[in-house]
This record gives structure tokens, C-alpha cells and sequence, in this order.
């Protein structure tokens, strides 16, 4: 199968602010990142934050260049931002946020931001828009009479039904869905998952899952990357993965996901705090928290290494300690 | 129940009058460790702010006695010995609690003067003593940094240091680790769980998060609408839920282990204040309803010793 949607190496770096003789320092966000995307599949990606994975979303919707490395759509590479190749790829790569409210405009009718890209696309005539809003509204489980209210007016989870049906609007491939779930009460959280997972088998739509809940991750993710300060390292199997972690940050992520009763494996608890991207050890960026460290990963960072089961891992003693 | 500490009755509180708690029951024994759960507007944060005076333009009815005493329109110099020395309270985000301009220490001896008499170079080594039982890397540097220049982990570690200070023998964590990252927020579970076992402090933990309560808690209380609507031993309640809305949490939450499976969602919204239906309020969105549940609110029935449930489709 062809891929959709592919990163290869990329990188980006915010550039620290300059200080008289001083140099300034370099955020490197994101730091080689490899991923590929089948059509109608879906890629979870997890960790903490500041470890990357938003800016991955936005290198991957087209909206941030990466300094290095290519992204490819539909064995394509994507056209520099604002030019017309790019607004043609940009109508099949949408975003999902966090924050429904932050992403819709108070003082418009929320049929109004649905036609948008509609709009700015330039697809289908004022009376097909119309109809299509309506269309839409109705795959996200709304009235069409909902498309008059504003976004004060609606509840969290119809605000973000309504975050998605606009980026429906222009048809995409590509969904990058960044917690899109995070700010919702528990009892809603589910209604707009299964909502998600639905709208992906009727129209075969690709997601790029981006979430810091292991659990929800693992039940929708076809393949799933650990990222940690920018740079991925475990990928594969979700089932796998989180059965049996095989680098040592992704085992004590998963073992800090609360459960409730005794434990059957007894809690990896971290010392010290996730370290600044700005200041990036040595290394293996995660060799000052490792239980496992010894010298070489204090000097050399570890390769992505396909183990015995096929998924990738990060970790220079990754094959000797299952 | 023996030795209780906290015995709540028939809390409502309206804003404006508009009802935000409907009637709460609740008692808290010396020691023990609760997880009050619910969604947004449930209620589960204003009956302990309601409790402890915090609200302001609110009016509260009902009883709240602490070991013999009333607390609710007690008078203030009253509540103000309580709050801190008896209760103290931890909020979800720590980096706005803690005063911006303080430096740490001087916030941590703030408390321990103002409940313990301790001043000058006692409260110092106070400050630095409670920062070390709560985990922070380097306590001597800390006392002097003020909450911008540490991590939201240790602001929530300097937070708990405060409401050490005062010795409290309940403390109440309002979503202590939501605001945090999953390996931090397993530190400061673990924190939690340590210093109520050595210090056989009381704990509430309020959250809307299960999974959380669970692993923290012995016994839970479930909140809807501004009542509480199942209470049991955290055991129970995960094994055996009996109300139609915790089975509906726990099946809406995505598992670690087992098969993969759909969501099973509860469908509707989450009722706000100001428009919580009649009777049963989970009745518009249960799947067991009927007539009966709409026409009057379901008294608590008791299922087994610690384990009730207030729905008329529960056999008791």
C-alpha cells in the first residue's frame, strides 16, 4: 500500500532569542522524526509534554516547514506554505484541537465556520454550501438548526462536533487530531471517539492521533510512536507496545497510568522532571532518568532498531532486557 | 461509623438561586482516604469549598460538623483556625495558587505562623524539613524560589508542603494532578499515598477521573447534578457498580488490558447547574428509566455494609 502520508527525518528548531555575547539557545522541538501514514489508518502518538508531538501534527498538516528532513502527501512532496500546490494539499490535511472554543470564532454562527473552507477552497455553489453545512452538521450527530447558534450557545462536546465537521468541509485524507478529547467531561469523551472512528470508516479518512491518554490510544490506534524530547523512541504495535514496553520511558509511561486496585506490576516511578528541550542531555536524552543507563548511552544516541517482533526502538540495551 | 471526622448533611448551596448542590450526605473518618468523583458542575468541588467558607455570594444550608463543631456560618476568626490547621486544600493549578511574588519558604512559614507560633529561623528549618517529606529535589536552594522559577510538579510538592504546615488532619486535593503529566502526575499519586499512610492524615480526593480515584482511594462517592448518587468501598464500586451512571463511567473508559473494543458512551450532555432536571437527574440520559424515575428523587438504598446506590432500579 502506498503510503498517504510521509515524514522522513524531519527536524525543527525554534531559534533561541540572541543576547549581547551571548549565543542564544536552540529549542530543537522536533529531531529526526520518521512516520508513515497508510490511508484510512490510524497513527497514535504519545508522550509528554513538550516532547514534540504537536509540532509533528503541524509539520505534518503543512502549516510549520520542518528545517530538515521532507514530508511527502500522496508521493508528493508538500508545496512551500502559500502557494497554490500547498492550498490544494492544505484542503486534504485538516486539524482537530484541543480547545473547541479557542478554535471557533465567538461572533459567528457556527454554520458560518463550517462553510469556510468551503469557501476558501472555492468548492460548490452558495446554494451546495448550504446544503452541504447541513450535511455535515448531520454526520456530527447535530440539527441542522445548531448551525445558527453560536459557539457560546453549545455545550463543550457539540462545540467540537462542530470543530470537526468543518474539518470535514473540504473532504480531507488527513485528520491530525491533537487531544481532541482532552476537555471533555468523561461521559462525552467517548460519544465523540466513537464519532471519530465512525466518520473513518465511511469516508476512509487517516488519523494522526495525538494524545497523552495511553489507554484511548491504544483502542483506536492501528500503529502507535512514543516520543520523548523530540525524537521517537518506540514504534509499532499499540497491543505490543503497551503489553510489553521494550525502552525504558515508555515502560515507566505506561506503568504510570493510574489503575485502579493493586497493581499486577509494581509502579516505575521516574525521578526528576522531563528535562528542557532547550537542554538536551547528551546522548540518549533520557539517559539522566534511566534505571538502565551505562556509559555509551551518556555518549552516543541510540538509532531506531527494528527488533525481533518488527517494531522500532530506541535503546542501546533495547534487545538485551525484554 | 467509628471516629468520624467530617460528617456532612443535607448540603445545598445556590448561587443566585440557582441550585448547584441538592442535598449531600457525606461522612469522612479519621484517617481514611476518599475519591469524590463526577463531571464538570456535578458539585463535587463546591460542597468542600462550601464547607470550608470559601464561597463567596453563595448561600449554603445544612450541616457540616467537624469533631462537634459546626462549620457552616461559623464565624470567621472560627474558620479561619480550621481552614489550614484542621482542613487544608490543594488546588488542580498549582502555579496560580502559590503567590507569584513570595518566594516559596516564605510561604511555607507564612502557615506555620500563623497555625503553629513558629517565627525567624524555626519556621526556616521548618519550611525545609516539610519540603524534603515532600520530595523536592534540592529543599535548602528551593526556599528561596518563587513558583515561576519551578516546574508544575514541584509547585504542586511546594502546594502540599503548605498544607502540611499547619498538621491538618483532613486534606482535601481538588484534582491535584490534572494539570500534570502522566509520570509526574504517578509522583504525586505516590506522594499523596505516602503521607496519608505515615501520617494517618484523611484524604479527599476529588477528580473526574476513575482511574485516579481507584488507585488512590478505599472508598469512593459518585456525584451527579449536585448529589451524590453511589458511595462504596472503591473494591465495590469497580467490581459491582450499582447506579446506572458509574456502570456508564466505567464502561465509557478505555482499558490498558483485555480486547479492543468500541466506547461504550453515555449519550446526552452533562447537566449545568441551573438546568438539572427533576427527580433522578441522570434519568434523561439512562438507559433504565422510566415514569417512576422522573417523579420524585431516588433515596440512597443500601446494597451491602458501605455500598449505596440512589436509584429505584437497584434491589436492595
Amino acid at each position: 500500500m502506498t503510503a498517504l502520508l510521509h515524514l522522513d527525518g524531519v527536524s525543527r528548531v525554534y531559534r533561541g532569542r540572541r543576547r549581547w555575547f551571548g549565543r542564544g539557545r536552540d529549542v530543537r522541538a522536533v529531531d529526526a522524526v520518521s512516520l508513515t501514514l497508510a490511508p484510512g489508518r490510524t497513527l497514535g502518538l504519545v508522550g509528554e509534554s513538550g516532547c514534540g508531538k504537536s509540532t509533528t501534527g503541524r509539520i505534518a498538516l503543512g502549516i510549520e516547514p520542518p528545517d530538515a528532513g521532507s514530508v511527502h502527501f500522496r508521493g508528493a512532496r508538500l508545496a512551500p506554505p502559500g502557494t497554490v500546490q500547498w492550498r490544494r494539499q492544505r484542503a486534504e490535511l485538516q486539524l482537530v484541537p484541543q480547545d473547541p472554543l479557542g478554535a471557533l470564532d465567538r461572533r459567528l454562527p457556527v454554520a458560518a465556520q463550517i462553510a469556510e473552507p468551503l469557501l476558501i477552497h472555492g468548492l460548490g455553489s452558495p446554494a451546495e454550501r448550504r446544503a452541504r453545512v447541513d450535511a455535515l452538521l448531520a454526520d456530527v450527530g447535530l440539527g441542522a438548526a445548531a448551525g445558527n447558534r453560536y459557539p457560546h450557545q453549545l455545550s463543550g462536546g457539540q462545540r467540537q462536533r462542530v470543530v470537526i465537521a468543518r474539518a470535514l468541509a473540504a473532504g480531507p485524507a488527513l485528520l491530525v487530531c491533537d487531544e481532541p478529547v482532552s476537555a471533555l467531561d468523561v461521559s462525552i469523551q467517548a460519544q465523540v471517539v466513537n464519532m471519530l472512528v465512525d466518520l473513518q470508516a465511511a469516508r476512509g479518512i487517516a488519523l494522526l492521533f495525538i494524545s497523552h491518554d495511553l489507554k484511548l490510544v491504544r483502542q483506536i490506534s492501528h500503529s502507535v510512536a512514543v516520543m520523548y524530547l523530540g525524537r521517537i523512541v518506540e514504534q509499532g504495535d499499540p497491543e505490543a507496545i503497551f503489553a510489553a514496553p521494550l525502552h525504558p520511558y515508555a515502560q515507566a509511561l505506561v506503568s504510570a497510568i493510574p489503575v485502579p486496585g493493586p497493581r499486577q506490576r509494581p509502579r516505575i516511578v521516574l525521578a526528576g522532571e522531563p528535562p528542557d528541550p532547550a537542554d538536551r542531555p547528551a546522548g540518549c536524552a533520557f539517559h539522566p532518568r534511566c534505571r538502565r543507563v551505562s556509559a555509551v548511552c551518556r555518549a552516543e544516541p541510540p538509532e531506531l532498531t527494528r527488533q525481533a517482533d518488527g517494531r522500532l526502538v530506541a535503546c542501546h540495551h533495547a534487545g538485551a532486557v525484554a | 461509623m467509628d471516629g468520624v471526622l467530617v460528617s456532612i448533611r443535607d448540603l445545598r448551596v445556590a448561587f443566585a438561586g440557582v441550585p448547584a448542590l441538592r442535598g449531600v450526605d457525606l461522612d469522612i473518618a479519621a484517617g481514611e482516604s476518599l475519591g469524590l468523583v463526577g463531571e464538570s458542575g456535578c458539585g463535587k468541588s463546591v460542597t468542600w469549598l462550601a464547607a470550608l467558607g470559601l464561597l463567596t455570594g453563595a448561600t449554603a444550608t445544612g450541616s457540616v460538623i467537624l469533631t462537634g463543631a459546626e462549620l457552616l456560618g461559623a464565624p470567621a476568626a472560627a474558620l479561619e483556625r480550621v481552614r489550614g490547621g484542621r482542613i487544608a486544600m490543594i488546588f488542580q493549578d498549582p502555579s496560580s495558587a502559590l503567590n507569584p511574588v513570595l518566594s516559596i519558604g516564605r510561604q511555607i512559614a507564612e502557615a506555620l505562623r500563623l497555625h503553629r507560633g513558629l517565627a525567624g529561623a524555626a519556621a526556616r528549618a521548618e519550611s525545609r524539613r516539610l519540603l524534603d517529606v515532600v520530595g523536592m529535589p534540592d529543599a535548602g536552594g528551593r526556599l528561596d524560589a518563587f513558583a515561576h522559577e519551578l516546574s508544575g510538579g514541584q509547585n504542586q510538592r511546594a502546594m502540599i508542603a503548605m498544607a502540611l504546615a499547619g498538621e491538618p488532619d483532613l486534606l482535601i486535593a481538588d484534582e491535584p494532578t490534572t494539570a500534570l503529566d502522566a509520570t509526574i502526575q504517578a509522583q504525586i499519586l505516590d506522594l499523596l499515598r505516602r503521607l496519608q499512610a505515615e501520617r494517618g492524615m484523611a484524604l479527599v480526593l476529588i477528580s473526574h477521573d476513575l482511574a485516579v480515584v481507584g488507585d488512590l482511594c478505599r472508598r469512593v462517592a459518585v456525584m451527579y447534578g449536585g448529589r451524590i448518587v453511589e458511595e462504596a468501598p472503591a473494591a465495590s464500586l469497580f467490581a459491582r457498580p450499582a447506579h446506572p451512571y458509574t456502570a456508564g463511567l466505567l464502561a465509557a473508559m478505555p482499558e490498558l488490558d483485555g480486547p479492543r473494543r468500541r466506547l461504550a458512551a453515555i449519550p446526552g450532555g452533562v447537566p449545568e447547574p441551573g438546568d438539572f432536571p427533576s427527580g433522578c437527574a441522570f434519568a434523561p440520559r439512562c438507559p433504565r428509566a422510566g415514569p417512576d424515575c422522573v417523579a420524585g428523587v431516588p433515596p440512597p438504598r443500601s446494597l451491602e455494609p458501605g455500598h449505596r446506590a440512589a436509584c429505584l432500579r437497584v434491589a436492595a
